[in-house]
């Protein structure tokens, strides 16, 4: 965190000021390390067996907090007897197919309540009943739809039958028990490369700082997301806080340190393919044929999401006002819908098949900051035309000319295509405008210079293309142009004639049938008389203020500082806070208190605003029947979950089973020690030519890789590397390794080392440190390579990427990709020109790539056999673009 | 002003006095630098750079772990120093940053890392042993009480602020270069190229107009700390007894001593080490102190020359 976020990282100094414990658990010791009080080196990749077994010893040895945990979590909920755990079979989920690759989660549900008439899991209230089962189940992963629940959970079809004792064999608890029993400090040791001593430590200073009196938060980065069993990885630290009662209550939490400036933003807003605004799902082509199909199965269930109609009709009438009306479903149909995946690598490998022909590059350099630069630039020289919109020239617009692959002669300027348009960017202090940071807070900036020359905001660019493309249609009949010419593009300008930007967060906000900004998002109307562009953010405007522009002081304020800009829901700075209050209302502890039920007032209060219906009492229990909000008890605190409690247990809505486990990498030099099934079964491989994976348990890539960030550079490093002032501070690509591992490949310190993968070999100078640690990983050494990835041709100091040594395994849930994976490492420089091609293509060779293992599933479709794309069927790899 | 024995050596209480301003002068303003909390991230470094215009220091990896600014110079006027160093010990639980090394190299002070490429060792012991330490810490111009730099420049380009800072006018300078062996920590230096001698100023511009200097405005965890010299030794010494309190009995202060060689630092430090560790001389020592005997002596010599000379003459009368 003080690597990468070293301006959030200010807070945790100051918390280990006033005496918190700051534990870092990282293969390196970074900056974060040297301040912690202890660091534990882990092994890449192993998180789940680490967090697992620290599950294992809460719920083993009753350290829970088991108030908090009966009544606010799933664990009394009773799964359908039908369910199998991976302890049954082999590291699988009941629900596998594997034909598909896909698992059906039919057997995953709540049991129904006894007497009452909750149909069982396997069948969903109605035939559009979003995606629970089968087909359905299929099409919904394809389209990450689990991605889609980021401002509440899946719905379920029913409450559950309960056991409140927890010791019913098939409630939530006892499933969770059994499932992380193998997940002990000894095979924490055989996989973490973690002793018992360092595990233990960590597991009681865990234990010591939760309860009624204290609370212990976990900070997390790409660290944790970029696996191909990433979002399990977080979930399994979520359990943990949900066992620990750290959700909802100050000081708890589990934060996610973002890759970037507003990414948060990204994702509310948002830039993904799967997403419309505030987390509501982008509709798919085969199942939602209107509006009515789109909310059915969502709408009226339990929480506020069953409101969801209200948010969705407020944001088609604030994209296409007056035209949406009741009478043409409010234009729905003017929505674009998915049809599968379109997420970025599909998206790459759809560029190198020439069905994608046109692409926008918005502030992002694929060619260095993408996994398999090679891949990225391959589809990129295949495109018709790009647009790349940047400050600096990034290799993402350059890769026609001086691209690696132009070095190696498998692409030739003189036969790529692609129009390279590039238009030069704003940078963030020559633009107004709003960062929405991982806390969901929503802070403003305004203008602090003209951008030079003809540089622009991204708004303003977007705004003019807009004007642009709908005076070009202008008069046109063609139904297909409605949805354009339709917009509501009536945005006022500043003062130096460009687009208002407080006027697009005033969109955002919404407005009610006066024309006035709206101040909560329960405000809003499914009858089309208010206007909303993103529900979550209602309330940013209110009382006709840019509230996230307010700026005062954490001194002139209490510890809540509710003044600084604004938090999404309703300027809640704590989620769920309901939680921080014991069920019958009262403060968990004096010390932890922040909101309680005012029962003279008859109200919830406190300090943060009570993230739960104001009048609720605690003791409220909804009558049978009941849908929205009011389906909500009084001992409800996750008002976004469908039943209400927080989810140790997942019945719907992830790909890859109800609960983490651990699997290997994609890429591994260990077998898998907990399960016969080495790696995700569901996890998604981009079948292409230029992506081919090392095989496991390989003598021919038998190292770790792992790549992070430096402080001193920004990401893809367009941002810094072409800085005088940054680029000395870090001033040339490097790995790290530790001194046995520079002692076994003989490497020298600040001398030259190639790092070789399947899909490329790479040159660095190499740092020999204690920071890297190898580590004992059952009977042997496992070395992990640290490579900072924040450099390529360009800039100031030219070097190569380590992106492109990265091979795309990804998520199945949300489609990132994997950040570890196997190499070799040597001394010396890598060979150049076309002998890099030869010198890859005789390591893949040797490492018997015509057996590559490759993960159950490929983009959707299923694999009979171990399929190699790097060698074609003479063993021979053909490169792609060079001479026929 | 009046030229006193103090205002080479000793505790000076009043530096802007000793310096000739009026009793209304501003406070003596300085810097504490808390290592302790100092992150590495170099914040101060390029904040320090963009203010004051100051070029960039080659692009050069030293394999000294994350430095490759190396040290003070002209074209560095803030420094982050990594100390990464093995360590053998066991770490005890809860006792927050590392305890020293043993067997640290005391060698000649110098300026920036002293042990920058690691030891190799077998590493056989287990993970989780604490097995490095990384100390961080971002060096800067110590603004002495006595400033050798500035006693011995002869064009006055040196002069001490109302502020009671130490800055170069660069108009004046003529680049001469007496400043540079004459400072203790071997911070200031003549610019390549252009001759002329640079060191921090404290952001002198800023102080003007009563703003913080960059640095301190940069860096996000107020381990450098900008405010009136008095009032930083007293939350400085808080914070070393806070530090002990909580088991970190190596914090010590450097620089924070009105007695000690250069008279007390205006930009002073906590360390979590001997100084040597960090790259700082342990005893620095104004290099005019003997200023004072010299000229005595020197007096005393003319003296006694002429005495011999008269008396020889006398003598010769005889």
């Amino acid at each position: 965190m003080a690597e990468a976020h070293p301006v959030g990282f200010q807070w945790v100094v100051e918390a280990k000021k006033r005496g918190a414990q700051v534990i870092h658990v990282d293969p390196r010791f970074t900056r974060t390390s040297a301040l912690a009080d202890f660091h534990v080196p882990i092994r890449a990749g192993s998180d789940i067996v680490f967090l697992g077994a620290l599950i294992n010893h809460v719920v083993s040895n009753d350290l829970d907090f088991r108030d908090y945990v009966v009544v606010y979590t799933n664990a009394a909920a009773i799964i359908d007897e039908r369910y199998q755990d991976t302890e049954d079979l082999g590291g699988l989920f009941s629900g596998f197919d594997p034909e598909t690759g896909h698992y059906d989660p039919a057997t995953w549900q709540y049991a129904p309540r006894p007497g009452s008439d909750d149909v069982p899991g396997g069948e969903p209230e109605s035939e559009a009943d979003s995606g629970v089962t089968g087909a359905e189940a299929r099409q919904s992963h394809e389209t990450a739809v689990s991605d889609t629940h980021g401002s509440g959970g899946p719905p379920v079809p029913h409450k559950p039958a309960r056991d409140e004792t927890l010791q019913h064999p098939s409630c939530v608890f006892q499933i969770l028990k059994r499932h992380f029993a193998r997940y002990t400090p000894e095979m924490v040791e055989e996989v973490c490369g973690v002793s018992p001593e360092q595990f233990r430590k960590v597991a009681d200073a865990l234990v010591a700082n939760s309860g009624r009196e204290r609370t212990a938060a976990f900070c997390y980065a790409v660290g944790w997301t970029q696996h191909s069993t990433g979002a399990q990885m977080i979930r399994t630290a979520s359990i943990l806080q949900l066992l620990l009662g750290n959700i909802g209550r100050p000081g708890g939490g589990i934060m996610a340190l973002r890759g970037h400036a507003s990414i948060q933003g990204a994702s509310d807003v948002p830039t993904l393919f799967n997403l419309l605004p505030g987390y509501l799902p982008m509709p798919h082509a085969g199942l939602h044929h209107d509006l009515d199909s789109f909310l059915a199965g969502q709408e009226g269930k339990a929480g506020f999401w069953g409101n969801v109609r209200t948010y969705a009709v407020s944001l088609l009438k604030a994209w296409w006002g007056d035209a949406a009306t009741a009478e043409n479903d409010f234009c729905w149909d003017y929505l674009p819908r998915m049809t599968g995946d379109h997420s970025t690598y599909t998206t790459v490998k759809a560029m190198i098949e020439g069905d994608c022909k046109g692409y926008f590059l918005v502030g992002q350099n694929p060619a260095v900051g993408s996994a398999n630069g090679k891949m990225q630039r391959m589809g990129l020289a295949n495109l018709d035309w790009l647009v790349v919109r940047d400050m600096q020239m990034i290799e993402s617009a350059t890769f026609w000319k001086d691209g690696p692959e132009i070095e190696t002669g498998e692409l030739e300027t003189e036969k790529i295509g692609t129009e390279v348009f590039v238009m030069p960017a704003a940078s963030h202090v020559e633009k107004s405008g709003s960062f929405t940071q991982t806390q969901r807070m929503l802070q403003w900036r305004d203008k602090a210079v003209a951008p030079p020359g003809d540089a622009m905001s991204d708004l303003e660019f977007y705004y003019l293309l807009g004007l642009k493309i709908r005076e070009k249609l202008a008069g046109s009949t063609d139904e297909m142009d409605r949805p354009l010419l339709d917009l509501t593009w009536d945005y006022p300008l500043d003062d130096e004639g460009e687009i208002d930007a407080a006027a697009v967060l005033r969109e955002m906000n919404g407005v009610g049938p006066d024309g006035q900004a709206l101040s909560s998002y329960t405000q809003l109307k499914a009858d089309g008389s208010t206007r909303c562009g993103v529900w979550i953010y209602c309330g940013v405007y209110a009382d006709e203020v840019n509230q996230s522009r307010r700026r005062k002081p954490h001194w002139e304020q209490d510890q809540i500082a509710a003044e600084w800009g604004w938090v999404w829901p309703a300027n809640r700075r704590v989620l769920y806070n309901r939680a921080s209050a014991a069920p019958d209302g009262t403060p968990w502890s004096e010390r932890k208190k922040l909101v309680w039920w005012d029962a003279e007032a008859g109200r919830w209060t406190g300090k943060d605003v009570p993230d739960f219906i104001a009048d609720r009492a605690p003791d409220y229990v909804p009558p049978e029947g009941a849908k929205g909000p009011d389906a909500i008890a009084g001992t409800d605190p996750f008002i976004m979950q469908t039943d209400g409690k927080a989810w140790l247990f997942v019945s719907s809505g992830l790909a890859d089973g109800p609960l983490p486990t651990h699997f290997e990498p994609a890429e591994s030099p260990f077998h898998n020690p907990l399960y016969p099934q080495q790696s995700n079964p569901v996890s998604t491989w981009v079948a292409e030519e230029t992506n081919p994976l090392n095989p496991n348990y390989s003598d021919v890539f038998p190292y770790v890789y792992t790549t992070y960030r430096l402080t001193e550079h920004h990401t893809a490093g367009a941002m810094s590397r072409t800085l005088p002032y940054l680029t000395e501070l870090q001033p040339e690509p490097f790995c790290e390794v530790s001194p046995r591992l520079a002692a076994e490949r003989g490497l020298i310190h600040g001398d030259w080392v190639t790092i070789v993968t399947a899909r490329t070999a790479i040159e660095a100078r190499v740092l020999v440190t204690e920071r890297l640690r190898s580590l004992r990983v059952g009977d042997r050494w496992v070395e992990q390579v640290g490579l900072p990835y924040h450099w390529g041709p360009n800039g100031l100091v030219p070097g190569d990427s380590p992106n492109d040594l990265v091979g795309i395994t990804m998520d199945p849930n949300v489609y990132i990709q994997d950040k570890v994976g196997t190499c070799d490492i040597r001394p010396g420089r890598r060979p150049r020109g076309p002998a890099l091609v030869t010198y890859v293509e005789d390591y893949r060779r040797r490492a018997g790539l015509g057996t590559a293992h490759v993960p159950g599933r490929v983009n959707g479709t299923e694999v009979d056999e171990p399929v190699d794309p790097a060698v074609d069927k003479d063993g021979v790899h053909e490169p792609e673009g060079g001479e026929a | 002003m009046t030229f006193t024995p103090e205002s080479l050596f000793g505790r000076l209480d009043d530096v802007q006095a000793d310096a000739g301003y009026d009793d209304e002068h501003p406070p003596r303003m300085g810097f504490f630098t808390d290592t302790s909390i100092c992150i590495g991230c170099k914040a101060c470094e390029v904040a320090c750079k963009e203010w004051n215009m100051v070029p960039d220091d080659g692009f050069v990896l030293s394999g000294m772990s994350y430095d490759n600014t190396q040290s003070l110079n002209a074209n560095t006027w803030r420094h982050v120093a990594f100390i990464e160093q093995p360590v053998d010990v066991p770490v005890p639980e809860g006792s927050g940053p590392r305890p020293a090394a043993a067997g640290t190299d005391l060698g000649m002070p110098t300026v920036g890392v002293p042990q920058g490429l690691p030891q190799i060792n077998d590493q056989e012991a287990p993970s989780g042993d604490g097995g490095v330490r990384w100390l961080m810490s971002s060096d800067v111009c110590k603004h002495c009480t006595h400033a050798g730099c500035l006693d011995n420049c002869p064009t006055g380009a040196l002069f001490r602020t109302e502020f009671g800072t130490v800055v170069v006018q660069p108009d004046i300078c003529n680049g001469c270069g007496y400043c540079v062996p004459s400072c203790p920590y071997g911070v200031i230096d003549v610019r390549e190229g252009d001759g002329r001698a640079w060191k921090c100023t404290m952001c002198y511009d800023r102080l003007k107009v009563d703003e913080t200097p960059m640095c301190a405005k940069a860096c996000p965890t107020q381990s450098i700390q900008f405010g009136e010299l008095t009032e930083l030794r007293e939350r400085a010494q808080a914070r070393v007894e806070e530090l002990h309190d909580q088991g970190v009995e190596v914090a010590r202060l450097y620089g924070a001593d009105p007695e000690d060689g250069v008279g007390g630092d205006g930009a002073f430090f906590l360390l979590l080490d001997e100084p040597e560790v960090y790259g700082l001389p342990p005893d620095p020592v104004v290099t005019t102190r003997d200023l004072g005997s010299i000229w005595k002596h020197v007096g005393a010599a003319a003296v006694g020359l002429a005495a011999l000379g008269a008396a020889s003459f006398l003598g010769g009368r005889r």
